[in-house]
């Protein structure tokens, strides 16, 4: 069963090791994955921890529902304090590892303390053991796999690692699995290397009974028949994530030269056709690839063309790596992307963090506050493709004065370089804002300013705010399964109703993450696709946990309060530019200058904006300041956390 | 004639639905060991070849058997294991040129494509159709089709080169 899972403790302290069940009453609070990480994140840390000290919990996991006879129960979460932000760090990331996990019967791990010497730790059918990983420290991403796999003499081993930028404590050190499937944006991956924990490796083959066997199967392929029916996923199954671009920016949508365009010119190179005919060039005609048990198939495979790096093999580039180092940078030549993504994909880095903190090194540069001195003779202009690629390994690296620096964060980095850098950092809770302009989308600028985990796009974003959907539809969506009758609105540029759809997508999300799915299969890029009233079956039929929609709603609520518990105790306050819900002044101050008509001379109005916050925080049940109100807690069932049922 | 699984691993995304659909259906759990397809990966090269039965004419797994456990089934264009009769000996694992017949560890007995008693379910669940099912004279016609698809393609640009000459 699914259920019988277990939740390990691993000290790589003194090395001890303790398994337990999870209680059935913790699965029905918190299911599994993401929502049960926060609970254990909460519990397991005591606040204020160092980041970087053996004294942060790391947390890796797979949902309730992973490995079972479900789509794409693909994803492996992985959470801890943020060595980027001080607060919340959560990372999730598709692959096969999850499943791996499951099989060698696990879902929970809880790994605290700092190994003396690089270890890994293995999982197999039901054993843990911390090996020694002297030999494969050092090892970028993919080699440091295939070492492992070499000496467990065991080719089907799956794992998840930090790169040299881990071990070499960049904030924003992903985990990393297969080519490019990346547990990105918090610095997971600078925990992991801060702990001398080069990797966790799992290999099983223990069972997995499913409740419902023949249910499962055939409600599976109607889930998928109806995933894979969306017009959305037909297309990112053929171009991948980066078909979001081209509409993106020719609308007016991409952040260029930080964020002083929002669009980016003569960029025919790096368009979404232009990026296929690539792969398809370098791998042939089907050249997608997916993660476990996905039909979607999201991923393209290229090989790079030209250069130091021709002939290596990679995948991507996603939607994320055509902004961070083409767009972003004002670098729009695809062999600049290509080789950048395979750069970060190597080193284990976050792209999307590191292209925006080039980007804004530029913009330094560009202003006299960073200088020829500073950064030993690089020439930092925007448009330089050389620049971005040695900045990359700079940062990885950390070489020079930049480099090192721009390794710490941006916020960090700011105190250091001084003047009014901080001004032009385009962040939330120390976290980069993804390459996409949100100051013609309030909805969207709402979500970016109130993610848990930093401004983020993969939290609370209403995407399909901008297909300008007719009411019914809209209404459809967004009054299920809690009845909803306050405004909504067609227009992307509005702002009314758009605090309850964040609110709907904050809790849609976090139950797509306690469950254990891509997001790609549910509502976010598409309105067709399966959301609450159609996980209850799923998770019956494979689990036999028996849940109605509200009550799966209910969990999603009460696990983001827990993020959110979590935030407050590492010091959120509503307005703080460094650790609140706030965003940076440009998006209030600086109109836009490019794009459609409906775009162009925007920004985001700062009282209605204020007035989105106030009542998104009432939808949440949070007061003025951003604090739970005692009877939200008392809804919820969390009065009194940490509460340690596990 | 009885159709055959044909597998175009050129089309595979490695995504192993069809392991996974494959244990469920035969066994009510989730489990790759259990599978009888098997996707082996060069993930270093993104490629991905799904693995099963071929069910052969001329079985090797069926001419070795020495107790007789494995027969064809000519109506479903199958090789079969009556499992009344094995002895688990695993000579047909160690004789089958495909390593399609799998030894199962936790019930202890071979395991081998069936061809889901006439509706696989890999080829209904992999949507890429990595996995078809198909009268085995149609896979062939179907290759034909694609290779001369190339060669008058290369033929017409072979004809413009000669053209601009
Ligand atoms: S949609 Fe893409 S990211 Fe999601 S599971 Fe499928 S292949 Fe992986
Ligand atoms: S279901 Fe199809 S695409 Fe997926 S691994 Fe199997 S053969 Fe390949």
């Amino acid at each position: 069963m699914p259920l019988k899972r277990k939740i390990a403790y691993i000290d790589l302290t003194t090395g001890d090791i303790e398994v337990k069940p999870i209680p059935i009453e913790v699965r029905k609070k918190f299911l599994g994955g993401r929502g049960l990480d926060a609970y254990l994140l909460y519990n397991h840390t005591k606040k204020g921890c160092d980041p970087i000290g053996p004294d942060n919990t790391l947390m890796v996991s797979g949902g309730i529902l992973t490995a079972t006879c479900a789509s794409a129960t693909a994803r492996t979460h992985v959470m801890a304090k943020s060595p980027l932000t001080g607060l919340l760090g959560s990372a999730n990331m598709g692959g096969f590892f999850a499943p791996e996990m499951a099989w060698a019967g696990f879902h929970h791990l809880v790994i605290k303390g700092k190994a003396k010497h690089p270890v890994y730790i293995y999982i197999h059918n039901g054993e843990i053991e911390i090996r020694d990983a002297e030999g494969i420290w050092g090892l970028p991403v993919t080699d440091a796999q295939w070492a492992i796999r070499d000496d467990l003499g065991d080719q089907e081993v799956k794992s998840m690692v930090c790169g040299p930028a881990g071990e070499n404590l960049v904030a924003y050190a992903n985990v990393m699995t297969g080519i490019k499937n990346s547990g990105g944006r918090s610095g997971m991956g600078c925990v992991m290397g801060s702990k001398n924990l080069k990797a966790v490796a799992a290999r099983g083959t223990m069972d997995i009974k499913i409740a419902h066997p023949v249910e499962a199967l055939e409600y599976n392929k109607r889930f998928i028949d109806q995933i894979i029916s969306a017009k959305v996923n037909q297309t990112q199954g053929t171009l991948g994530t980066p078909f979001i671009w081209g509409a993106t920016n020719s609308w007016g949508g991409i952040r260029c030269r930080n964020f002083q365009y929002n669009q980016c010119e003569y960029a025919d190179d790096i368009e979404p056709e232009r990026i296929d005919e690539i792969c398809e060039e370098t791998m042939g005609p089907y050249h997608m690839t997916g993660c476990f048990g996905c039909q979607v198939h999201c991923r393209a495979q290229y090989k790079i063309t030209e250069g130091p790096y021709a002939g290596r093999y990679d995948e991507g580039p996603e939607y994320t790596s055509q902004g961070a180092f083409g767009g972003e940078t004002d670098t729009p030549r695809a062999n600049t992307v290509l080789v950048g993504n395979h750069l970060v994909d190597q080193y284990g880095m976050d792209n999307l963090e590191t292209g925006s903190l080039i980007a804004w090194a530029m913009e330094l540069y560009e202003k006299g506050i960073l200088t020829k001195k500073d950064t030993d003779g690089l020439d930092l202009s925007f448009g330089n493709d050389e620049a971005v690629i040695e900045m990359i390994d700079r940062i990885c690296y950390r070489k020079g004065f930049v480099g090192d620096t721009l390794a710490k964060g941006g916020i960090q980095a700011s105190k250091v370089f001084g003047k009014d850098s901080f001004q032009y950092l385009i962040q939330v809770k120390g976290m980069s804002n993804l390459h996409s302009d949100e100051r013609a989308t309030p909805a969207l600028a709402l979500n970016i300013a109130t993610g848990s985990r930093g401004s983020d796009h993969l939290r609370s974003r209403p995407a399909i705010d901008l297909y300008h959907l007719p009411q019914d539809v809209l209404r459809r969506i967004y009054s299920t399964p809690i009845p909803y009758d306050g405004p909504l609105s067609s227009e992307h540029t509005e702002y009314i109703g758009k605090p309850w759809q964040v609110f709907w997508q904050e809790n849609c999300y976090m139950a797509v993450d306690c469950l254990g799915i891509c997001k790609y299969h549910t509502t976010f890029l598409g309105a067709t696709l399966p959301n609450f009233e159609d996980w209850p079956k799923v998770l019956y039929y494979n689990t036999g946990l028996d849940m109605t929609p509200e009550e799966i709603w209910m969990v999603a609520r009460r696990c983001n309060m827990i993020e959110r518990l979590f935030n407050l105790r590492e010091g959120l306050t509503r307005n703080d530019l460094e650790k609140g819900d706030m965003l940076n002044h440009r998006y209030f101050d600086e109109p836009t200058r490019r794009g459609a008509p409906e775009v162009v001379g925007r920004v985001i109005e700062k009282d209605k904006f204020i007035k989105m916050i106030d009542e998104f925080y009432e939808h949440k049940g949070l007061d003025k300041d951003g604090n739970p109100k005692p009877e939200t807690l008392k809804e919820l069932d969390i009065e009194n956390e940490p509460s340690h049922l596990v | 004639m009885a159709k055959a699984l044909y597998i175009d691993y050129q089309k595979c995304t490695g995504c192993r639905l069809c392991e996974l659909v494959c244990a469920v259906k035969h066994d009510g759990i989730s489990n790759p060991t259990r599978s009888r397809i098997k996707v082996m990966k060069w993930e270093a090269e993104g490629l991905y070849i799904p693995m099963s039965c071929q069910q052969c004419q001329d079985a090797p797994c069926l001419n070795v058997c020495p107790v007789k456990a494995i027969s064809r089934d000519e109506e479903l264009g199958r090789v079969v294991v009556d499992y009344d009769v094995c002895i688990g000996c695993r000579s047909c694992v160690a004789v089958c040129p495909f390593g399609a017949m799998n030894f199962n560890v936790i019930d202890k007995k071979v395991i081998k494509c069936d061809l889901c008693d006439g509706d696989p379910q890999c080829v209904r669940f992999c949507d890429v159709n990595a996995l078809e099912f198909v009268s085995p004279d149609e896979i062939s016609i179907g290759k034909k089709r694609d290779a001369a698809g190339r060669l008058s393609k290369a033929g017409r640009e072979a004809g413009v080169l000669l053209a601009e000459l």
